[in-house]
């Protein structure tokens, strides 16, 4: 009996570890995706495909855009915003934080990759200076 | 009894002189200006949205 009561402790344990999404990782082949510069962020706040459409990469892309975009739904109504606002708030920041080798999309449509150089965002886009200073305030 | 109203004449076009004196000149601009308001609106939202939508990308890493 005390047995089942520790067991049914540790399985609740282990699966509250599980349920925080905030340290989970990459799916690999979406991390090799990015890494190889086959798909880049958009500055609407989505995965976009860089080159040649695959079978493969499509349902990649769609996998992950379908989530996120369920991720700022919720966000946007968290904070009275709309969904497209909340998308291209994360948008902003997901360019900012694509790392030097990475794809990603500038505001006149072209596809850069990201240097050790700030990226090329839409003029609406707070830079990290004036973020922080939001905060704090 | 001409003499007051020459005093009158003098002190009016003085004060004429003086109030041309004081004009800026405001040259337009070739081009309109233009406030665009919905970029402004949209840019606060941004602003406003910019910390919470960076704590979303830390906790959904996986799809960011």
């Amino acid at each position: 009996m005390m047995k089942m009561f520790r067991n049914a402790i540790l399985m609740i344990a282990a699966s509250a570890a599980f349920a925080v999404p905030a340290l989970a990782d990459r799916d690999p082949a979406y991390a090799a995706a990015r890494a190889s510069g086959k798909v880049g962020e958009k500055p609407d706040g989505y995965l976009g495909i860089v080159g040649q459409p695959t079978r493969e990469l499509q349902r990649l892309v769609d996998d992950i855009n379908i989530k996120r975009r369920a991720v700022y739904a919720t966000k946007a109504q968290q904070n009275n915003a709309t969904l497209e606002q909340y998308a291209l708030t994360a948008g902003c920041q997901a360019i900012l934080r694509t790392v030097p080798g990475e794809k990603y999309q500038a505001p006149d449509g072209a596809w850069k990759t990201r240097t050790n150089e700030p990226p090329q965002r839409d003029p609406r886009c707070p830079t990290e200076g004036q973020i922080a200073t939001g905060s704090a305030g | 009894m001409a003499r007051p109203a020459r005093l009158l004449q003098a002190g009016l076009l003085i004060a004429g002189l003086g109030v041309l004196g004081g004009c800026i000149n405001v040259a337009a601009p070739d081009e309109p200006i233009v406030i665009e308001l919905n970029i402004n609106i949209r840019q606060e939202v941004i602003y406003r949205l910019a910390e919470d939508a960076a704590n979303t990308i830390e906790e959904n890493a996986d799809i960011f």
